[in-house]
């Protein structure tokens, strides 16, 4: 026999894939806190972490409202292992140089700009505001991104050369992002979801014209990676949670 | 069909109807967490911010403060829901709950006139009053808050808090923020 616990339930399931890749790219972002190349862009990875942290928080307590299993964000966030997360593998690629960093933000913000654009049209009313307000950010994430991206590309040959190279490194966890599986279509149909493969014409635009711009190549299609939504990772997800929860699962329920 | 009720006759030493009162008991508590200013830009209230967005008296006579992050993230909210409730509390208001309300989601176009002045003086160029840049690459003309100089240049698109960009006058040669229009 094999119960469905409510984490099964493909509300829940959907906003926690959102909550993980908001919260896992946000903590990817804070280890730079202290390391970044200047002081202005120490800030501002700081500043973008700070929104995607508040983000996840507003979905990680949705969740585990909808859940009613009596979990908090902080247990979703804190006691669940690699296996139970659903983020997609991009948001835990490592830090990489600065030019690795940046387009992991520029790939990733390209898409969300317009995803929790459509979002905040969701029949589900709390998904909607926490959409419309993520997409205010995710519009500024973008331009910062781009920004790096065109200075980076069209800099010296060194910093074209990295950049090159982060894109190409980065272009197989692309895939991943516009992947659409029963749970998605389901909701997508009730008018809960955001089908992405829609997103895709506008992702392909921005993605274009920033790498033009940049005098950067597009990578030539090729296979993509796929699995961290099913929460098959790479072992750097591992890392990141070791980092993340160490505290709570040395000291179960601290609290200050 | 009934008759149409019978008008309310105060009994004798009645000061005021139950409906009267709520509306004193909602307006001492709108002023109270209106007093209430952002730990990062303390010339600022939260009323002029456009933070504070409801006081309403519940069923059970509980004054509800609803509030909204300008910033998912904003790591200000802690302090002010704590200070709304101290404001809140000082104001003889033991019954109240602070709520966190995402939806309007927070636009600079609410913050106030005077507050936008406020913020002028004390450095910081405020917001353009129409958050309507949607563009990705869009061009923005900020004048120094210090000297007036329209010939300014952006430093960094994130400055000392998530609503701030870092910004530098040609003019004066002074660094300034600029809350950012969202």
């Amino acid at each position: 026999m094999t119960t469905i616990t409510a984490a099964d339930t493909p509300l829940v399931q959907y906003t926690l894939r959102l909550a993980d890749n908001a919260l896992v790219l946000g903590h990817r972002l804070s280890e730079w806190c202290g390391h970044a190349p200047m002081l202005e862009e120490d800030i501002a990875l700081a500043n973008i972490a700070l929104d995607l942290i508040g983000q996840a928080r507003s979905l990680y307590a949705y969740a585990a409202a909808v859940e009613g299993e009596g979990r908090d964000e902080d247990a979703l966030a804190y006691l669940r292992d690699a296996g139970e997360y659903r983020n997609v593998l991009l948001v835990e690629q490592p830090n990489g140089d600065f030019a690795v960093t940046i387009a992991r933000q520029f790939l990733y913000a390209a898409l969300m700009a317009p995803f929790w654009r459509a979002l905040a049209s969701s029949r589900d009313e709390t998904l909607a505001s926490i959409a419309a307000k993520a997409e205010k950010e995710a519009v500024y994430h973008l331009r910062h991104a781009s920004e790096w991206l065109i200075r980076l590309g069209d800099g010296t040959a060194e910093s074209h050369a990295r950049a090159q190279a982060a894109l190409d490194e980065l272009w197989m966890y692309t895939g991943e992002l516009f992947e659409i599986d029963a749970i998605e279509r389901g909701l997508a149909q009730r008018g809960i979801a955001v089908d992405p493969q829609g997103l895709r014409p506008e992702w392909d635009e921005t993605i274009d014209r920033v790498l033009a711009e940049a005098t950067l190549a597009r990578p030539p299609e090729q296979w993509m990676q796929t699995g961290g939504r099913a929460g098959r990772h790479s072992e750097h997800l591992g890392f990141i949670l070791a980092d993340l929860q160490f505290l709570q699962r040395a000291y179960p329920g601290a609290n200050w | 069909m009934s008759a149409a009720p019978a008008p309310h006759r105060p009994a004798f030493g009645e000061s005021a109807s139950p409906r009267k009162r709520g509306e004193e008991l909602r307006a001492r508590a709108w002023a109270a967490a209106a007093s209430v200013v952002d730990p990062e830009v303390p010339v600022l209230t939260i009323e002029d911010l456009g933070v504070l967005r409801d006081v309403a008296i519940a069923d059970d006579g509980t004054v509800e403060v609803s509030i909204t992050p300008t910033y998912s993230g904003c790591p200000a909210m802690t302090v002010i829901r704590l200070e709304v409730e101290l404001a809140l509390a000082r104001a003889g208001i033991a019954d109240a709950r602070v709520k966190t309300v995402l939806s309007p989601a927070w636009t600079t176009d609410w913050m106030s006139q005077d507050g936008r002045r406020k913020l002028k003086d004390y450095g910081i160029a405020p917001p353009a009053p129409k958050a309507s840049r949607r563009a990705l690459f869009g061009v923005e003309t900020i004048a120094c808050p210090q000297c007036g100089s329209a010939d300014t240049e952006k430093l960094a698109e994130f400055g000392s808090t998530a609503c701030k960009a870092l910004w530098r006058c040609q003019s004066c040669r002074e660094p300034f923020d600029h809350f950012k229009c969202i």
